[in-house]
């Protein structure tokens, strides 16, 4: 008998229809292709044209149909019966849910705007909800940025004019030498992805400093397992070796940092800040002429060595401080190795070959560039080393000043925006100065007098009142910590419950699961928000939430605002906020309704410009009352921030053929579908590098819109307002720090890097790092209720090095004790070998409390499922002075996830181990359970 | 049906790469998303919001870590994690084609795919046993066998753009640690990198013959042993004389332009 | 393996149903009439009712026709063949004894070797895999063949071959498990070559797949302790051989008596072989499990 084989059809029906929109599983926007069949969601993969994941997808992306599908989905707008806390509401309608809403929220427009705290989570629409905050007139807006990853854009912005996260990224067509800190997932997933695939098929290296070799780190062919939080310590001995060995780009630091640079070292209230000119520009000695010049004249070769004496006193460059500090044998790799766990051969190792591929592999492009000063140069030089780094440094209380080490290193070894090394993607680069400063100030019925948030440049600019108290309820920009540049959203439950700075009377939150994994102090967080106050009324009156699923949240707010799923709304992905630009284009997106939703929810944007139009909100009314906008995709639309600029950069003007500035277009939504959902616009080739610089770069910005004329700036390798605050600090100008502050200012705010040990104090006996990752198939806790992704991370264990598995006589299987000063939680063990020492992990969010997310109550979730945040304060242990001191960078306000220190014991009864601790209450759901089975197939 | 063709025109399949996948398991989901959807039963979940969800899936990703031995140059090494992606291989010497009873697995003599008919498939399980791999699955739902059909009803797909006739994994996997083609050509690009790799068979001792090849990871942890190539790189300029001031003066008089 | 009770009773009941068989075949015990019929009708029963039960763990038992089809290369297939070739056969036979008080020694002997083919063809479907390495062994066979004509001649009341016969397959048993024991590590299979990792260091498996179940860990990863095997080996000895063996050659008075002691060895060979058939697949171990970390 011959093989015989069936008939099979090779060619069947894919689709009826392909409907190109951005994702929303995680916040790095890729485009995808929703495959329809019979007006269902059949199919999703990657939009091959999209400029951010160009094709490819993630399984969260993947797995978008059992997220539009899953049964947590919010059906109605819900209004609480039961007390706080019981999960127990009735449905109501829009028409109530909006009336309520507006009479708690008019009220206190007309009259305390402050007393509303508008804070959102994962939000992409941040430049739409603050201009509403800003409408509304209250101060206290900000969105997820201060517990994420502040310290990095901060640290990003004053040092380089633009930071790491999904605001640049390195080129990864030339890179040579790749080098991440502390990156599990990232905003940028897809594309560091695929650019760590790009490295790899050039076999160029990769070195990955992480505490972890999971993920990215198993791949690098270096891994640096370091201690936790020392990172900068290692960063500045990397700095030491390069700068003693003369292996740093002087050229590239004279022309476009601030090291030659002079600062004044007359003692008094100038000491340490710049000399400026009459025009406030900063001063350099021009290395041809000797002269003291602005550091922008036209063919000026600042000097990073001449010195400027005056009145007897010798001015020094920025280079030289940097010398002297960064010299000192205190940062050769054999001083700092043991606290970093790194030995100093492999610091010395590392260095060397960052100096080979920097100085022996440069490249050079032919293209032609001009400067800021009018100099034409031939080629591009490009010092082919990258680096990237996120959470791992940031979310430490010394965070700041490690991004700052890193960006510092970056520089000397002239390696950001050339050929090879690091590049901004629009709207960066843009300096600190040419951001708004905060603003604070909210009177009844008006607007606040400016955006919220910002970059201070100096006392002068903390969000403080006439009194010195803070204005905002999370304490954002005030002496504990001036540059929060992204407010401090996890304060916000602590202090409004304290009371500290003041009440507030309405809490209103958007997609954030504050009363789990984004809160620290969960239980404590839960009690807060469920607090009463001694005539019964609740310590918070009014909470309302809006939530697209049955999360740990919904149950702790009076009212919900049930939201769309990402398939079912219009979104805008704007250049105004977080686009989705590459180094090498300009680039927007939108999300539209390619299905209707078929339930009564509403997209929460939309309700929030009902909300507006209800109140008549300055900014959302015209003169004679009647409102300005529909919905959100009426703005998206037909919203102008200056003439000819709004929220879409794509298909402007009557034609629908502008770009960056131009009329608005009726059709630009059309456009935006047409086109796949998104927006291109390459920026000229002269123009790919050198960006902060290049006049090409900075004329295409100017015509984009992005600024309204040419900012070429210096990289701010000494930070000059940072002076300013140790100025105060040291008893200079007229806003004074209060006294317990001083010693804090004066030494953690150095205008230039330094490293220094996180406070942890009252942390005795508590000397294991305990931190966390994000899982690649997951995000945060939105992953949980989908059904094919929680058969992936359906539980989390707690990893243990072989060392202290060992120690404390655990097993694969065997259930810890997991101590810190504020906690104690009980969880299975899993050994891991490729790990630091001294390092316990596990994965982010995947624990769940039982009744929500429409889960049963013994989904593994919630039996064997933790969440590691229980052990996690929002303040340090009390230090005896009676201060609340939060857990945070006190640079930048970061919370510091990863400061966190353990104790590990083995959990002794063997008997109840079917159960993590603490196992908190059940809610009560107040939407039914999902099918037994799932058999999805939508064609025949 | 089940005896195997004596030989395949085309011998298809995926080379993975061991150094560049990082276990994201984009993959695993878009297999699961597509073969739901297309060829035969949908690959079903049981218990999917309940205490003990399980489902069909064609490809997993699974992770290991390798502890090398300690020697001179490193006498305590670091241990390494590999992330390791698993589905059927598409064995010439396929066991799971010749036990099937039915006639329902067979492999295709045009480009060599390990298929189910799942019209002909009693679900007796047999062939997931002879399967050294686990790259079978029977679906509680449907009650048959399920495996990788190398996603067959996409690469001929003339409904799908040319770029697209490619396997849905292949497609989406974000680092491109996937690749896919005919191992038969030894001209074909994956069978080029397979060479260039030194690309290996799983479980060679089965004698199965796996078409499907995996990339071996590069060395790691080597920097340290290079230190005396890259010492020199590290030099101190400044040992005597001026010190780094006198020696910053100099070196900037010789950068174009830097004489004063 | 998972010891699927389907498969355990399966393998257990056609075996003891074609080893009686077999002795009928060859004019075992000689009986004709009534008698004859009830030797035929459990040989049947117990034929049948394990093909019947090995259809319980199909996904599609509707379409077990099909199986019959591809017994040029499936044992499974095969084993469907023979086993129908074999009760059509000795169906035809039995009409000999049962109705027309005449034996035809000629399909009498096609259908004896009909119904051992069968018992052959079922364990080649175990022996066959080399994924388990501890079936993939020669006698694994020969334990079926062994049990199957133990338990047959013990059903078929032939007392001094049982004995022989019981002490032959025992023998098998302890030489099946000696050996087994050492068959996954002879196999050359270990996670460093299912991974192809081997030679870079100790491969150890770390996370898996999926935090909860699958189909293969259900089918393929049952892990029984060893001291439980231990204890069950020497229980499912005890009663499939020792015991049986003691009551066939201790000397009992009365038919009465020895009938019965002649049931209860038949029972109790019968439970050891259900025990040591247990143990057949929970002991045995599917190489997939080395990439759970599991064997
Ligand atoms: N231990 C520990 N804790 C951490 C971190 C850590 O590293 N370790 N990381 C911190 C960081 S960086 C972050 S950003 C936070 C993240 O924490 P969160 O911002 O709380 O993120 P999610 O858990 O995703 O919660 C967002 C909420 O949005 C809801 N949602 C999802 N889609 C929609 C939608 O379309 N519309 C609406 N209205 N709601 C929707 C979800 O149901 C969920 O309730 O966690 C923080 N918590
Ligand atoms: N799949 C997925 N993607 C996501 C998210 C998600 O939930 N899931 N969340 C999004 C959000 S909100 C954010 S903020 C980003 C966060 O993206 P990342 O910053 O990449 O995410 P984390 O998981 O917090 O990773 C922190 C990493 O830092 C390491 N680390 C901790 N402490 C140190 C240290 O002291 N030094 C060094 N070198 N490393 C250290 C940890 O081991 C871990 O690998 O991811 C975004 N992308
Ligand atoms: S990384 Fe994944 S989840 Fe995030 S937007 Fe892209 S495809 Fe969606
Ligand atoms: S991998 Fe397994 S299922 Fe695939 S062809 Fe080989 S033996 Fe068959
Ligand atoms: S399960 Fe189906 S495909 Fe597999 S051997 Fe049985 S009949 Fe053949
Ligand atoms: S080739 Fe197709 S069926 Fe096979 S693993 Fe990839 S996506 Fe799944
Ligand atoms: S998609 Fe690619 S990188 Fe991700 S797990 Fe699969 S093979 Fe690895
Ligand atoms: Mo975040």
């Amino acid at each position: 008998m011959a093989h015989s084989q069936p008939q099979l059809d090779t060619s069947p029906h894919v689709s009826d229809e392909i409907r190109k929109t951005t994702c929303y599983m995680c916040a790095c926007r890729c485009g995808i292709n929703v495959h329809m069949k019979d007006g269902k969601v059949a199919y999703i993969e990657g939009n091959r044209d999209h400029p951010v994941n160009k094709g490819v997808l993630c399984a969260k992306g993947s797995a978008g149909i059992m997220q539009v599908n899953a049964p947590s989905r919010l059906k109605s707008p819900l209004k609480r019966v039961g007390p706080r806390g019981s999960g127990e509401f009735v449905e109501i309608s829009w028409d109530e849910a909006i009336s309520t809403a507006v009479g708690w929220l008019n009220e206190l427009h007309e009259t305390a705007p402050h007393k509303l705290a508008f804070f959102t989570g994962r939000d992409q629409s941040q430049s739409f909800t603050s201009f509403w905050a800003q409408n509304f007139g209250t101060p206290n807006y900000a969105a997820h940025g201060g517990f994420c990853s502040v310290n990095m854009a901060a640290a990003g912005i004053y040092t380089m004019g633009g930071a790491f996260w999904e605001f640049g990224q390195p080129d990864w067509d030339h890179t040579k030498l790749f080098m991440m800190f502390g990156v599990a997932e990232d905003h940028d997933s897809n594309p560091i992805k695929a650019g760590l695939g790009k490295i790899k098929a050039r076999g160029a290296k990769v070195i990955g400093v992480n505490p972890i070799r999971s993920g990215y780190n198993a791949i690098a062919d270096e891994w640096v397992g370091i201690t936790p939080g020392t990172d900068g310590l290692f960063i500045l001995s990397l700095i030491h070796v390069l700068m003693k060995a003369g292996k740093i780009d002087l050229d590239y630091l004279s022309r476009y940092t601030n090291a030659p640079v002079l600062v004044n070292a007359a003692e008094g209230p100038e000491q340490g800040l710049f000399l400026r000119d009459a025009d406030g520009k900063p001063l350099v000695i021009d290395r041809k002429t000797g002269d003291l010049t602005a550091f922008d004249k036209p063919g000026v070769r600042p000097d990073l060595s001449a010195t400027y004496e005056k009145d007897g006193i010798t001015h020094r460059p920025v280079f030289h401080q940097m010398a002297d500090r960064y010299l000192s044998d205190d940062y050769a790799p054999e001083a700092v190795a043991e606290r970093c766990g790194i030995p100093a051969q492999r610091i010395r190792a590392i260095g060397a070959e960052i100096a080979r591929v920097a100085f022996d592999e440069a490249i050079e492009l032919d293209l032609e560039w001009t400067d800021f000063r009018g100099e034409v140069h031939k080629k591009m030089t490009g010092r082919p080393v990258s680096f990237h780094a996120m959470r791992g440094i940031s979310a430490h209380a010394n965070g700041f000043q490690t991004c700052r080490a890193l960006h510092v290193l970056q520089i000397l070894l002239g390696t950001v925006e050339v050929p090879g090394g690091f590049r901004f993607k629009p709207p960066y680069p843009k300096p600190a100065e040419a951001h708004p400063a905060p603003h604070c100030n909210g009177r009844p019925g008006q607007p606040l007098d400016g955006p919220h948030l910002g970059f201070v440049q100096g006392p002068e600019h903390l969000a403080l009142k006439d009194d010195g108290s803070p204005a905002r309820i999370d304490k954002a920009f005030t002496w504990e910590n001036p540059m929060s540049s992204h407010g401090l959203m996890h304060m916000v439950i602590s202090n409004a419950y304290a009371g500290d700075p003041y009440r507030i009377n309405t809490l209103f939150m958007y997609m954030a699961n504050m009363s789990w994994n984004s809160s620290m102090n969960t239980t404590g967080v839960m009690e807060m928000l469920s607090a009463r106050n001694d005539d019964g009324g609740y310590v918070i009156p009014h909470i309302i939430y809006s939530d697209a699923y049955n999360s740990e949240m919904v149950s702790y707010a009076d009212l919900i605002l049930p939201d769309t799923t990402y398939l079912e709304r219009h979104d805008c992905i704007s250049l105004l906020d977080r686009p989705i630009c590459e180094a090498d284009a300009a680039a927007d997106a939108i999300r539209w309704p390619v299905i209707e939703p078929d339930r009564d929810v509403r997209g929460f944007q939309s309700v929030l410009v009902e909300l507006a139009n209800r109140m008549q909100l300055p900014g959302f009314t015209h003169a004679d009352g009647s409102p300005k906008w529909k919905d959100y995709a009426d703005y998206i639309v037909n919203h102008e921030r200056k003439p000819g600029i709004g929220p879409l950069a794509g298909f402007r003007g009557a034609d629908g053929d502008k770009v960056g500035r131009g009329e608005v277009n009726p059709e630009q939504l059309d456009k935006y579908i047409e086109n796949g959902g998104f927006f291109v616009e390459h920026i000229p080739t002269e123009a790919s590098y050198y960006k902060p610089w290049n006049t090409a770069y900075q004329d295409w910005a100017v015509g984009m819109g992005i600024f309204d004329s040419p900012q070429p700036y210096l990289f701010q390798l000494y930070v000059e307002p940072m002076r300013k605050f140790q100025l105060a600090a040291e008893g200079h100008g007229d806003r004074q720090p209060p006294d317990h502050l001083r010693p804090q200012i004066k030494h953690t705010m150095d205008p230039l890097p330094i490293w220094y040990e996180t406070d942890q104090q009252g942390n005795e006996g508590y000397t294991i790092n305990a931190l966390t990752q994000r899982p690649m198939a997951m995000y945060h806790s939105w992953g949980g209720q989908n059904a094919w992704l929680r058969q992936l991370h359906g539980r989390n264990p707690l990893y243990a090095p072989t060392k202290l598995m060992r120690d404390n006589g655990l097993q694969d299987g065997d259930w810890a004790k997991v101590s810190s000063p504020h906690g104690e939680i009980t969880v299975p063990v899993m050994e891991m070998a490729a790990l630091n020492d001294n390092t316990v992990w596990t994965w982010n969010a995947i624990g769940k409390r039982k009744g929500t997310w429409a889960l049963d109550e013994d989904a593994p979730e919630a039996t064997k499922g933790f969440l590691l945040n229980h052990l996690i304060h929002e303040l340090l242990p009390p230090k005896g002075d009676g201060m609340r001191w939060s857990n945070s960078d006190p640079i930048t306000g970061q919370a510091a996830w990863f400061d966190l220190k353990v104790k590990l014991e083995k959990a002794a009864a063997p008997d109840d181990l079917e159960q993590s601790k603490p196992d908190i209450p059940p809610l009560k759901s107040p939407i039914d359970s999902g099918p037994n089975e799932l058999k999805w197939k939508v064609g025949k | 049906m089940t005896e195997l063709p004596l030989a395949t025109t085309r011998k298809m399949g995926l080379v993975i790469d061991l150094d560049t996948c990082v276990g994201c398991h984009a993959c695993v989901i878009s297999c699961k998303g597509w073969n739901t959807e297309n060829y035969g039963a949908p690959l079903s979940d049981q218990d999917p919001y309940g205490g003990d969800p399980s489902g069909t899936f064609l490809n997993r990703v699974h992770s290991f870590e390798v502890q090398p031995p300690a020697c001179d140059s490193q006498p305590a090494p670091a241990a390494q994690l590999v992330h390791f992606p698993k589905s059927c291989l598409h064995c010439e010497d396929a066991p799971c084609v010749t036990v099937c009873p039915t006639g329902a697995s067979y492999k295709r003599v045009e480009d060599g795919i390990v298929l189910v008919n799942e019209s002909d498939c009693i679900g007796c399980g047999l062939c997931a046993w002879s399967c050294p791999y686990g790259a079978r699955e029977l679906d509680l739902a449907a009650g048959v066998m399920k495996k990788c059909t190398l996603c067959v009803d996409r690469i001929y797909n003339d409904n799908l753009p040319e770029e697209d006739r490619i396997p849905s994994c292949v497609r989406t996997c974000p680092s491109g640690a996937r690749h896919f083609g005919d191992l038969g050509d030894p001209e074909s690009d994956v069978s080029k990198l397979v060479a260039e790799r030194e690309g290996f068979d799983l479980m060679p001792e089965m004698g199965t013959k796996p078409v499907n090849k995996y990339l071996p990871p590069r060395p790691k942890d080597q920097i340290e042993d290079q230190i005396d190539i890259l010492a020199p790189l590290l030099a101190p300029v400044a040992e005597q004389g001026d010190g780094f001031l006198g020696w910053l003066d100099k070196a900037l008089d010789k950068l174009p332009g830097g004489a004063n | 393996m998972h010891p699927a009770p389907s498969v355990i009773l399966f393998t257990t009941l056609s075996g003891f149903g074609f080893g009686l068989l077999f002795f009928l075949g060859l004019g075992l015990p000689d009986v004709s009439g009534g008698v004859a019929f009830v030797f035929f009708a459990i040989a049947y029963a117990l034929a049948v009712g394990g093909l019947l039960a090995s259809t319980f763990h199909l996904g599609h038992p509707e379409r077990a026709m099909k199986a019959f089809s591809q017994w040029k290369t499936s044992w499974l297939s095969r084993e469907g063949c023979c086993a129908v070739a074999a009760l059509l056969v000795m169906g035809l036979y039995a009409i000999g004894p049962v109705f027309l008080n005449t034996v035809w020694p000629v399909i009498g002997l096609i259908g004896a070797g009909l119904s051992l083919a069968t018992v052959f063809t079922t364990s080649m479907i175990y022996t066959q895999l080399k994924t388990i390495p501890r079936w993939n062994i020669p006698l694994t066979p020969a334990l079926f063949l062994g049990y199957a004509l133990a338990g047959g001649a013990l059903l078929a009341g032939q007392e001094t071959l049982a004995t022989a016969l019981l002490i032959i397959a025992g023998a098998i048993q302890l030489a099946y498990w000696a050996k087994g024991d050492q068959a996954f590590a002879a196999s050359g299979t270990s996670l460093g070559t299912a991974t192809g990792l081997g030679d870079r260091g100790t491969v150890r498996a770390f996370e898996p797949p999926h935090t909860g179940t699958n189909y293969l860990l259900r089918e393929f990863v049952h892990v029984v302790g060893r001291k439980h095997s231990q204890k069950l080996r020497i229980i499912g000895f005890a009663l499939g051989f020792a015991l049986p063996l003691l009551l066939l050659v201790l000397p009992f008075d009365g038919l009465v008596l020895k009938h019965i002691m002649a049931l209860v060895a038949v029972l109790s060979h019968l439970a050891g072989v259900a025990c040591t058939r247990w143990l057949f697949f929970a002991e045995a171990e599917h190489v997939v499990g080395l990439y759970y970390g599991k064997r």
